[in-house]
C-alpha cells in the first residue's frame, strides 16, 4: 500500500488573507520520489493555482528553495520516504511574500551585488597574460566550497541576523560569494574588498548561530567562510597597524 | 484598443533569455555601452546553462600528452555531426574556441587546473587529434560543474556592467514591422501579469531549448521552446528540428543528467550480465564514441534482453573502479545526484541509466554572426532584419545530425559573442529608427489575449492533461528508433492536440504571479516544437546522426545530404549544406569511424 500524505500548504494572494491548504495524495499517484514531484502532481491533478518556484529539478539551479516542516530546503532534493505523513510547507521564512511559496527575491540579490561578486584580477596579472591567468591547484581547492553556491536563498532566509537587519546585513549567502573572491589568488581587489566590511552590520551582524550551515542544500559553509573573512580582516589591521608603526618609527 | 495600454520601453537590444548565450552577448554589449536589457523568465543563475556538467571544448592544448589544433578539433566536430554540420560555422567555432575560453578564464571561470597551474582538460566522446587519432583531451572543465561555473562568471560580469535584467518576465511574442523588421518583443511580468513592449533596434533570441517536449528528458521544467515558437508563429523556419540527442546517462526513471565526464576520466557501460558492451560496436572509441551511437548501443542491448534491473530495461555506468580521489576532485557533483537521485553509492555500484533526451541540435537557421536567416526555394537565404538567435535555440548549424559532448557551451559562448559582436558594430556605425504601428504590436499579444478570454463548456481538457498526452506520443513515436507508420500516426495526434489547446481554459486567471497562466503559454511553445519534429522526422527518410530510421537504416547522401527546413504552414524542403569553410579544405563525406 503507498502511503497517502498530507500536504498543508501556505497560501497566500496580494489583498487576501493567507492560509494552509491541505492536500492528499499518495506517493504512486506520481512517478518520482521528491517532494518537488509531489507539489507537481498536486498542481496538475488538483489544483493549478497552487504557485511555486521550479526549473532543473536537480539541485543546481536554486529555484524551489521553501521551508519544508520548519527547514529550509530544495523541494527536488527533498526526498519524500524522509517525510512524515503530514508535510507542512511555508515560503521561506523573512522575505516578503509574493505568492504561495514564491517570496521576493529583489532584496537577497541587492545584497549579493553589493559584495561586487565578479574577479577584479590584479594588474599584474593582466599586463603578463594573454592566455589563462596561472593558478597552483593548491590556490585553486581554496575556492572550493565557495563557487558551488546556487543562490537559492535557503541559508539567508534561515538567518535571524538577517531577519533583523536584510537592508544592512549582507546575509551569509552574499559573504560566502565575497569570501570566494577575497581567496582568489587572481583577484587584485583584496584589501579593498575587506574594507568594505567596516562597519557594524554588513558582515559583524553575523552572530554565528549557523542555521545557514544546517540548511545549504548544497552541503557549503557560509559560518565558515565568515570566519574566513573575519580572520583575514584581523590580518589585514595587524599589517595596517605594523606599517602605521614603521612610519612612525621612521618619522 | 489593448495596445494604447501597455507600457512602452525603448532600448539598443533586447536579448531574450539570461542563459550562457544571452548574458555573453549581453556583456559585449554592455561593455560598449549600449543600452542593453536581458528579459527571462526566471533570474538568470536559474537558466539552464548551469546543469550543464562535463566542460567545454577548445584546442588550448594543456594536456601535455599530446600537441592540440583548432583544425583537429574542426575535424571531430564535422564527423561528429555526420555531415549536417555547416562548415563554415564549425571551422569558425573551432578556431575562436582557445580565445573565448581563455576570456572567460581571465573573467573569474575558476576552472580546475592542471599541474601547470593551467586549465584542466579532459578527454570526452568523439574527441581525437591527428584527424581521428588518439583520444584527446580537449574539454576544459571546472570539476563536473562547468556550465554552473560558467553561467555565474558571466552573470557576474553582467552585474559589474549594470546590465537592466527583466527577471521573471515572460516574452509572449516578437513584433515586426510592416517593413520586414524584427523591433522588439512584448513581454510579461510575472509578479503583476502587466505587459509591456520593449522597442529595439535589435533582438536576441537566447531562449535555449525545448527538451519537454519528451515524457523523459534531462532539460529543466523551464525548457520549453519559447523562441522556437516565437520565430515559427513570425513565419520564420526551424531546421533540422528531426535531429534530437538521447544522452547514453540519464539517470533511469528520473532522467536527471550523468555526465560525459564519468566516461572521460574512465568509467564506462555494462549490461545486465555486468559485461562492459561497447568496445564491442565501437573497437576504437568504445565508451567515448558519439553520444547517438552510444546511445542506440545501450538501447540494443536492452531490446536484446541485456538490460540491467528485475526489468531488464538500463544499462549501468561502472565507476567503481575509479580511483576514490577521482570522485572528490574530478566529480564531486555526480557522486552527489547519484546518492540523491539513484540512492546508489557510485564508489560501490554502478548508477542505473538510460539514454534520455537531452539536447535539440535543430533551431532557428543563422549565419555566423547569428543574423537569423530565412530560407525559401528559389529566392534561397535572406537575413532577417533585426533578429538575432543563439545558444540551443539557433541552429547556425555547428552541431548537424549529432552534438559533440562539451560543443554546446562552446557554440553558446561563440555565437552568443559573434551575436553581441555583430549588433555592437551595426549599432556603432548607427541604426534608423523603424516605425511600428499599433497594428503591428497588436499582432503580437492577440493570441495572449484569446487565451484570456478563452470560456468553454468544461469538455476541453486541462493543461497538464495535453502536455503529458505530447509527452507520450513524442517518447513512442520520435524517440532513439523510429518508423514511418508510428511518426505519421504521431504527428496526426499531435494536430489534434494543438487545435485542443485553443479551447484549453484558464481557469486562474489572477494576476500575481500566475504559473498556471505561464504554463498554458509554455505549452502552447511546446506543441510548435513536437508539430515541427514530427513533421521533420517523417520527412527524412534516411539514417543520419540521431535520427535513427528503421525503414531507412542508412545515411542517404545523395538525396539527403542537406538541411531540413520546417515553417508553420507548409510542408519541409531542403536546405544545403554549406561545404566553404574559408580557411581549410572542407572536410569530405566519409563514413564515421566508431
Amino acid at each position: 500500500m503507498s502511503q497517502v500524505r498530507k500536504y498543508r500548504i501556505y497560501r497566500y494572494q496580494t489583498g487576501r488573507q493567507p492560509f494552509l491548504q491541505t492536500y492528499k495524495i499518495a506517493d504512486d499517484a506520481f512517478t518520482g520520489n521528491m517532494l518537488l514531484d509531489a507539489l507537481e502532481a498536486i498542481k496538475s491533478q488538483q489544483d493549478p493555482s497552487l504557485s511555486f518556484r521550479r526549473s532543473c529539478g536537480a539541485g543546481v539551479c536554486g529555484s524551489d528553495g521553501m521551508n519544508i516542516n520548519g527547514r529550509n530546503g530544495l523541494a527536488c532534493m527533498t526526498p519524500l520516504a524522509q517525510m512524515p505523513r503530514v508535510v507542512t510547507i511555508y515560503p521561506m521564512p523573512g522575505m516578503p511574500v509574493i505568492r504561495d511559496l514564491i517570496v521576493d527575491l529583489k532584496q537577497f540579490f541587492n545584497q549579493y551585488k553589493k559584495v561586487k561578486p565578479w574577479l577584479q584580477p590584479s594588474k599584474k596579472l593582466i599586463s603578463e597574460s594573454d592566455r589563462e591567468f596561472i593558478q597552483s591547484k593548491s590556490d585553486r581547492d581554496k575556492l572550493d566550497g565557495l563557487y558551488e553556491c546556487i543562490l537559492c536563498a535557503c541559508c539567508t532566509t534561515a538567518c535571524p541576523s538577517y531577519w533583523w537587519n536584510p537592508q544592512k546585513f549582507i546575509g551569509p549567502a552574499g559573504l560566502l560569494a565575497a569570501c570566494r573572491f577575497i581567496l582568489d589568488t587572481r583577484d587584485g581587489k583584496k584589501e579593498e574588498r575587506l574594507r568594505s566590511f567596516e562597519d557594524l552590520y554588513k558582515l559583524y551582524r553575523c552572530r554565528g548561530i549557523m542555521n545557514c550551515v544546517e540548511v545549504c542544500p548544497k552541503g557549503l559553509n557560509p559560518s565558515h567562510a565568515i570566519s574566513v573573512i573575519r580572520r583575514e580582516m584581523i590580518g589585514l589591521h595587524h599589517q595596517g597597524s605594523m606599517s602605521d608603526q614603521s612610519t612612525n618609527s621612521g618619522g | 484598443m489593448i495596445v494604447n495600454k501597455i507600457d512602452r520601453k525603448n532600448y539598443d537590444c533586447i536579448i531574450i533569455g539570461g542563459g550562457g548565450a544571452g548574458l555573453r552577448a549581453a556583456y559585449t554589449l554592455a561593455k560598449s555601452n549600449h543600452k542593453v536589457a536581458v528579459v527571462s523568465k526566471v533570474y538568470p543563475s536559474r537558466s539552464h546553462t548551469c546543469a550543464a556538467q562535463g566542460g567545454i571544448n577548445a584546442a588550448v592544448g594543456n594536456a601535455g600528452q599530446h600537441k592540440d589544433d583548432w583544425r583537429f578539433h574542426m575535424y571531430d566536430t564535422v564527423m561528429g555531426s555526420d555531415f549536417l554540420g555547416d562548415q563554415k560555422a564549425i571551422e569558425y567555432m573551432c578556431k575562436e574556441a582557445p580565445d573565448a575560453i581563455l576570456e572567460l578564464e581571465r573573467m573569474g571561470m575558476p576552472f580546475s587546473r592542471d599541474d601547470n597551474g593551467r586549465i584542466y582538460q579532459r578527454s570526452f566522446g568523439g574527441q581525437t587529434v591527428n584527424y581521428g587519432g588518439e583520444i584527446a583531451k580537449r574539454t576544459c572543465a571546472v570539476a563536473d560543474r562547468t556550465g554552473h561555473a560558467l553561467l555565474h562568471t558571466l552573470y557576474q560580469q553582467c552585474l559589474s556592467l549594470n546590465v537592466n535584467f527583466y527577471s521573471e518576465w515572460f516574452a509572449i511574442d516578437l513584433v515586426r514591422a510592416a517593413n520586414g523588421h524584427v523591433v522588439g518583443v512584448v513581454a510579461m511580468d510575472l509578479e503583476t501579469s502587466a505587459l509591456q513592449f520593449m522597442k529595439s533596434h535589435f533582438t536576441v533570441l537566447a531562449t535555449g531549448g525545448a527538451g519537454r517536449i519528451f515524457k523523459s528528458s534531462t532539460n529543466a521544467y523551464t525548457c520549453t521552446g519559447d523562441g522556437l515558437a516565437m520565430a515559427y508563429r513570425l513565419d520564420l523556419p526551424l531546421q533540422d528540428m528531426e535531429m534530437w540527442q538521447f544522452h547514453p546517462t540519464g539517470i533511469f526513471g528520473v532522467g536527471i543528467l550523468v555526465s560525459e565526464g564519468t566516461r572521460g576520466e574512465g568509467g564506462y557501460l555494462v549490461n545486465g550480465d555486468n559485461e562492459r558492451f561497447m568496445p564491442s560496436y565501437a573497437p576504437h572509441f568504445k565508451d567515448l564514441a558519439c553520444r547517438d551511437f552510444v546511445s542506440r548501443c545501450s538501447m540494443i542491448e536492452i531490446r536484446e534482453g541485456r538490460g540491467c534491473g528485475p526489468n531488464k530495461d538500463h544499462v549501468g555506468l561502472q565507476l567503481s573502479h575509479l580511483p576514490k580521489a577521482v570522485f572528490k576532485e574530478k566529480l564531486p557533483g555526480i557522486t552527489e545526484l547519484s546518492r540523491v537521485y539513484a540512492n546508489i553509492d557510485p564508489m560501490v555500484d554502478p548508477i542505473p541509466v538510460v539514454p534520455t533526451c537531452h539536447y535539440m541540435m535543430g533551431g532557428i537557421p543563422t549565419n555566423k554572426d547569428a543574423e537569423v536567416v530565412d530560407y525559401n526555394l528559389g529566392s534561397g537565404d535572406q537575413v532577417v532584419p533585426g533578429l538575432y538567435a543563439c545558444g540551443e535555440v539557433a541552429n547556425v548549424s555547428v552541431h548537424g545530425a549529432n552534438r559533440l559532448g562539451a560543443n554546446s557551451l562552446l557554440d553558446l559562448v561563440i555565437f552568443g559573442r559573434s551575436a553581441g559582436q555583430s549588433i555592437k558594430d551595426k549599432l556603432d556605425q548607427g541604426v534608423a529608427d523603424v516605425p511600428v504601428s499599433d497594428d503591428d504590436v497588436h499582432q503580437a499579444i492577440q493570441r495572449f489575449f484569446e487565451f484570456e478570454s478563452n470560456h468553454n463548456s468544461g469538455a476541453a481538457k486541462s493543461v497538464s492533461e495535453l502536455r503529458v498526452m505530447m509527452q507520450e506520443i513524442m517518447q513512442n513515436d520520435f524517440g532513439v528508433f523510429r518508423t514511418e507508420i508510428s511518426m505519421k500516426t504521431g504527428l496526426e495526434k499531435l494536430k489534434q492536440l494543438d487545435d485542443q489547446i485553443r479551447e484549453c481554459q484558464l481557469v486562474d486567471k489572477s494576476k500575481s504571479f500566475n504559473t498556471a497562466r505561464v504554463e498554458l503559454l509554455e505549452l502552447d511553445n511546446l506543441m510548435k516544437v513536437a508539430i515541427s519534429t514530427a513533421k521533420s522526422a517523417v520527412y527524412r527518410t534516411e539514417s543520419r546522426g540521431a535520427h535513427s530510421r528503421e525503414d531507412y537504416q542508412s545515411r542517404n547522401d545523395d538525396s539527403w545530404h542537406c538541411h531540413t527546413i520546417d515553417k508553420i504552414k507548409m510542408d519541409p524542403v531542403k536546405r544545403p549544406v554549406d561545404m566553404s569553410p574559408e580557411i581549410v579544405d572542407a572536410i569530405p563525406l566519409r563514413e564515421r569511424a566508431q
